[in-house]
């Protein structure tokens, strides 16, 4: 994974820098719900990487972890609304994943506004390209990652 | 980041004394692994290491099978050290690619190397109480807190709380007039990512801890966990510029201080006393923790048949070999407990507590295993007379 460091032009014609984000996102709805996004045509921000899983469930602390220890600048977990996982209660077990590595992240000394967890549904493409718009600006805002160190190594 | 020169095999057995090794067997049938059914031969590693069978030693699993507890070295008659043979051994599988399979998802290396990393600045001191007194730049005595709180963090389900043990050291540091230094600036010890392999990382976190505590000008660096006790006094050594300061586990600065710290009576206790592996058979430090047991009003100490030297270790240890034999090995240890009747199960490493606590959430043993766990620590700081 190359970070890219080198200010790129952004469409309107002004520099700006583009974060590396990672985004787990679970089969069922937000991998879907990215897709909807996709075939809508809904222009959205492109600046991240999306890592697919079966269930957010499967979202631990230690894969948030590795993409901030290898330079992620923001990190974004999603999966599908409380009451609809398709393990039935997949995404409780995230929610309680997350609040552990929220804690870690803190503790670490990252910005909190690095790490967000969304529930996303298959049917929500457009609030999909919302969330990762409005996380892009959030992180774009933070600036990169102070463990960003350029080349994704350890 | 593979960037130190990794030695070869031949000079690693040498290190070891592997080639005093007569191939009697003694360490295999130590081996509280190959025990419990393990696939872990330490002879037979011992031999492929005078072999130098580099490929088979480095991808079999025996190599990240072992818990480095030191049972089998100190049974040798040879004097092989088997824990420097497999320390070294691993960090030339690192070299090769081979890393252990890391439980948690290795959440637990990752925020190691982040500290390694050190770009940020840690939330590390929250925990602090305003009736505990520190300093946080200089001053004689250094204590170093551990990762206590990252584990609370991280195991919020198991019912302990590490960092009571930190508060407690830091409750009788005070009472005995210590104003200790506890540094905002302090990282993982780096311990675990030493003995995963991963020389590049430790080192990183051993020249900043290094420094840290040099520039504190502490005269004294007292330590509670067991495995940042061990890195300190052995595997920090060489990156001492100055003299080193007196390294001392808590149990030993009690211990020296025992006269001035005085105890109230207490409600009549039975414990049973957990060797940490580090801090036994690796450093020694078998008595102190006995003797403030005994100085303690009301405590009685009821040994496990298997205790001092040759204590059975917690299993879990390097967050790098956690499978069925570990849990069979931490459920018969908590049986041993157990069946000494003892109240409380005392350690003085937050490591034995986090990996015993795990072991008894096995739904199907419950009271058969559970037993509450102290810090000898804390059992000190509740005892302080008012
Ligand atoms: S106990 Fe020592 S001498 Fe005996 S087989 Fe093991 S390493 Fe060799
Ligand atoms: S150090 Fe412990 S686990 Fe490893 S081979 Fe020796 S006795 Fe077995
Ligand atoms: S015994 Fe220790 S390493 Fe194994 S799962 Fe439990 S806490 Fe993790
Ligand atoms: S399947 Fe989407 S959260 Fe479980």
């Amino acid at each position: 994974m190359t970070p890219t460091k080198t200010k790129r032009k952004a469409k309107s014609g002004s520099t700006k820098w583009n974060p590396n984000i990672v985004v787990f996102a679970c089969n069922w709805c937000s991998y879907a719900g990215a897709d909807t996004a996709g075939v809508s045509r809904i222009q959205h921000e492109p600046h991240f990487r999306m890592i697919r899983v079966m269930c957010s469930g499967r979202i631990q602390p230690g894969f948030v972890l590795k993409a901030f220890e290898r330079g992620a600048d923001g990190v974004l977990v999603s999966g599908c609304h409380i009451g609809d996982c398709h393990y039935i209660f997949g995404n409780e077990r995230a929610l309680e994943q997350f609040e552990k590595t929220k804690n870690m992240v803190r503790l670490l000394g990252l910005e909190e506004g690095r790490l967000r967890l969304e529930w996303i549904s298959a049917a929500e493409g457009a609030r999909f390209a919302e969330v990762i718009n409005d996380f892009t600006a959030q992180v774009r805002k933070l600036g990169p990652s102070p463990l960003n160190t350029g080349n994704g190594e350890r | 980041m593979k960037t130190t020169s990794t030695p070869e095999i031949a000079e690693i057995a040498d290190k070891a004394r592997a080639w005093a090794c007569y191939d009697c067997g003694k360490c295999t049938a130590t081996c509280p692994i190959a025990r419990v059914g393990g696939a872990l031969s330490p002879r037979r590693q011992v031999l492929a290491a005078n072999l130098g069978h580099r490929e088979d030693i480095i991808t079999n699993n025996a190599l990240f099978a072992c818990l480095t507890c030191g049972l089998c070295s100190s049974r040798c008659p040879a004097g092989v050290v088997y824990c420097e043979l497999v320390l070294n051994l691993r960090q030339l599988a690192f070299h090769d690619g081979v890393e252990p399979e890391c439980p948690h998802g290795g959440a637990l290396q990752s925020m190691m190397r982040m500290m390694a990393k050190g770009k940020t600045k840690q939330d590390r001191l929250s925990w602090l109480t305003k009736d505990l007194k520190v300093q946080h730049k200089k001053g004689d005595v250094f204590y170093w807190t551990g990762c206590t709180m990252y584990y609370d963090a991280f195991f919020p389900d198991f019912n302990i709380t590490t960092l009571d043990a930190t508060r407690a050291a830091i409750r009788v540091l005070n009472r005995l007039g210590v104003t200790p230094v506890v540094s905002p600036d302090e990282r993982c010890c780096g311990h675990d990512l030493l003995w995963n392999g991963d020389r590049a990382n430790f080192e990183l976190l051993a020249r900043h801890n290094v420094k840290l505590v040099e520039s504190s000008g502490a005269k004294t660096l007292v330590i509670s966990c067991a495995e940042c006790l061990r890195t300190w006094n052995i595997d920090y050594q060489p990156f001492f510029e100055t003299s080193p300061p007196k390294i001392m586990h808590i149990t030993e600065f009690m211990q020296e201080n025992l006269d001035n710290l005085k105890f109230k009576a207490n409600k009549e206790h039975t414990v049973t006393y957990q060797d940490p592996c580090r801090l036994g058979r690796h450093l020694g430090i078998f008595d102190p923790p006995r003797a403030i047991l005994e100085a303690l009003p009301d405590i009685t100490l009821a040994e496990m048949p298997r205790s001092g030297k040759n204590s059975i270790c917690c299993a879990g240890g390097t967050w790098s070999n956690c499978d069925r034999y570990a849990k069979h090995i931490q459920v018969d240890r908590l049986r041993e407990a157990k069946s000494t009747g003892a109240e409380f199960l005392v350690t003085s490493c937050p490591k034995c507590q986090i990996h015993f606590a795990c072991a008894m959430k096995d739904p199907n043993l419950h009271e058969e295993i559970e037993i509450p766990m102290r810090d000898i620590a804390t059992l000190v700081a509740d005892a302080l007379a008012d």
